[in-house]
């Protein structure tokens, strides 16, 4: 299978997931693997007002960002100065080959991006796409 | 398009690394202007089983720490400082328009995880350290001794990890090479003795951290005893320069005096093979290494050029065809066996035999 059909395949299974999970407002799990400086996962959906708890896989011997926000937040960051992240569920360093996991409660629906704002990582195409609710 | 300059221009690189910790937010590194890029040329000479590979680091001014990692097809028995001249005695025997210039200036002057550290050594400004390890170990390793590395790193270390484990690491300190009273445009040349079975060139690593849009500019020479088979081909790529062969002959006899008076080259041998290939490519098109065979077979591997996967044979698949053939003729032969045995028994004859 071609990477974007199983990009897609797994962005369905995700939202399946998400989806199964919504009836019942119960905790959703979504695992982001990050291999070769690329995200397996491009095309994320979650819902609206449920934790999501998100479980970020670092295979890569080189550290990783995992940051999600609108473009304003991204924009800020490409800019930024901070050394590291870490204490904001919604901007996550990823260690070389290790885990890390942060647990978001979307309040509202809309259109959100996750980058990796290390110099160079998004020129290589380390962005994503969550959708909040919709 | 010729570039006389660039002609002395990179030919083995470089994962850039710096002193400051890595930023977790973009835009400050960028070109660090305290961080000038390393140019390096590389020879590769192959002689009585062992690859001379010989590359300097040029001193392009500013502070801080910065270096490269260099994939080896085996490990190296000795590194030193390379000699003098080698370096640029072979660019004017290829490229006489910058002979005067360029000649007369040399004349004028593990923590758990990590990979293995097999030698440490110290060359004027550059700590050279050859490790041995997988993609995830010698990047590991760099990460943690301050290389930043680019992220096409991961898959360009396991490339090379998947054939040959062993790397050497330099760390340029650029402020000791002020205090040694090194300037800008000096090079350190370092010289590794490498026994292996033929000599192969990393090419894929020059695009590391490049951008699409930006081209790779190299120039390989190789000294070998005969006449070289190479992996691709020269004239490989049709769109683009690619990979040109810019010289292929018999080496002079002054080349191969000059090379021999230089420090650490009297391996050179009195008759040798000069060629010279020059890399103009994007990094797109830059996805394999230079395999060369030396021995006169004209065999070059296509492992050692990245083309095929390096690692135990597939065990052989069924004949499938053979056992169809087989089922066939046991269809067809066993009736008429019977048939002829029930024959034979009825008329008191042996069946024929291989019926």
């Amino acid at each position: 299978m071609s990477s974007p059909a199983r990009l897609a395949v797994a962005a369905l299974l995700v939202a399946a997931t998400v989806t199964a999970g919504c009836g019942g407002r119960a905790p959703v799990t979504v695992t982001i693997t990050i291999h070769y400086s690329a995200f397996d996962l491009t095309d994320v959906h979650v819902p609206v007002g449920v934790p999501v708890t998100f479980v970020l896989v670092n295979e890569d011997p080189i550290d990783h960002e995992w940051l999600v926000g609108d473009a304003a937040f991204h924009e800020k960051h490409r800019t930024g100065t901070h050394e590291a992240h870490g204490d904001v569920p919604n901007e996550v360093n990823i260690p070389a080959l290790e885990t890390r996991r942060t647990t978001i409660t979307f309040d509202e629906p809309g259109v959100l991006q996750f980058i990796c704002h290390l110099p160079a990582h998004e020129a290589y195409g380390m962005v994503g796409t969550l959708t909040v609710g919709g | 398009m010729r570039r006389p300059w660039l002609s002395l221009a990179a030919a083995t690189a470089a994962l850039l690394i710096t002193a400051a910790p890595a930023l977790a937010c973009g835009g400050l590194i960028g070109p660090n202007g305290a961080v000038n890029l390393l140019r390096t040329t590389t020879f590769a000479g192959y002689h009585n089983g062992v690859e001379h590979y010989v590359t300097a680091f040029e001193f392009a001014g500013g502070g801080g720490a910065f270096g490269s990692i260099t994939p080896l097809p085996d490990i190296p028995t000795k590194v030193e400082r390379g000699g003098d001249w080698t370096l640029q005695r072979l660019v004017l025997e290829t490229d006489p328009a910058v002979r005067e210039f360029a000649f007369d200036a040399l004349l004028a002057a593990p923590a758990a995880g990590e990979a293995e550290v097999l030698l440490e050594t110290t060359v004027d400004a550059l700590d050279i350290t050859i490790l041995r390890g997988g993609g995830d170990e010698v990047g590991l390793w760099a990460k943690n001794h301050g290389f930043r590395l680019p992220p096409d790193a991961p898959e360009v270390l396991d490339f090379y990890a998947d054939r040959s484990p062993i790397f050497m690491a330099a760390a340029f300190d650029a402020d000791a090479a002020v205090e040694r009273g090194q300037a800008i445009g000096d090079g350190t040349p370092v010289h590794l003795a490498i026994p292996t079975d033929n000599p192969w060139v990393p090419l894929r690593i020059l695009g590391l951290g490049k951008s699409s849009a930006e081209t790779v500019q190299a120039d390989v020479y190789l000294l070998t005893d005969e006449k070289p088979a190479l992996l691709p081909k020269a004239g490989a790529f049709t769109e683009s320069e690619g990979l040109i062969l810019d010289h292929s002959a018999a080496a002079s006899d002054a080349l191969l005096a000059d090379l021999r008076s230089d420090a650490g080259m009297e391996w050179v041998p009195s008759e040798a093979w000069l060629t010279k290939v020059v890399i103009d490519a994007s990094p797109a098109e830059l996805t394999f290494d230079l395999a060369i065979d030396a021995s006169g077979a004209r065999n070059p591997s296509p492992v050692d050029a990245g083309f095929a996967p390096f690692g135990p044979t597939p065990a052989p698949r069924p004949p499938m065809a053979l056992y169809l053939a087989l089922a066939a003729l046991l269809v067809v032969a066993l009736p008429i066996g019977l048939e002829r045995a029930a024959r034979a028994a009825s008329s008191g004859r042996p069946p024929l035999a291989g019926a």
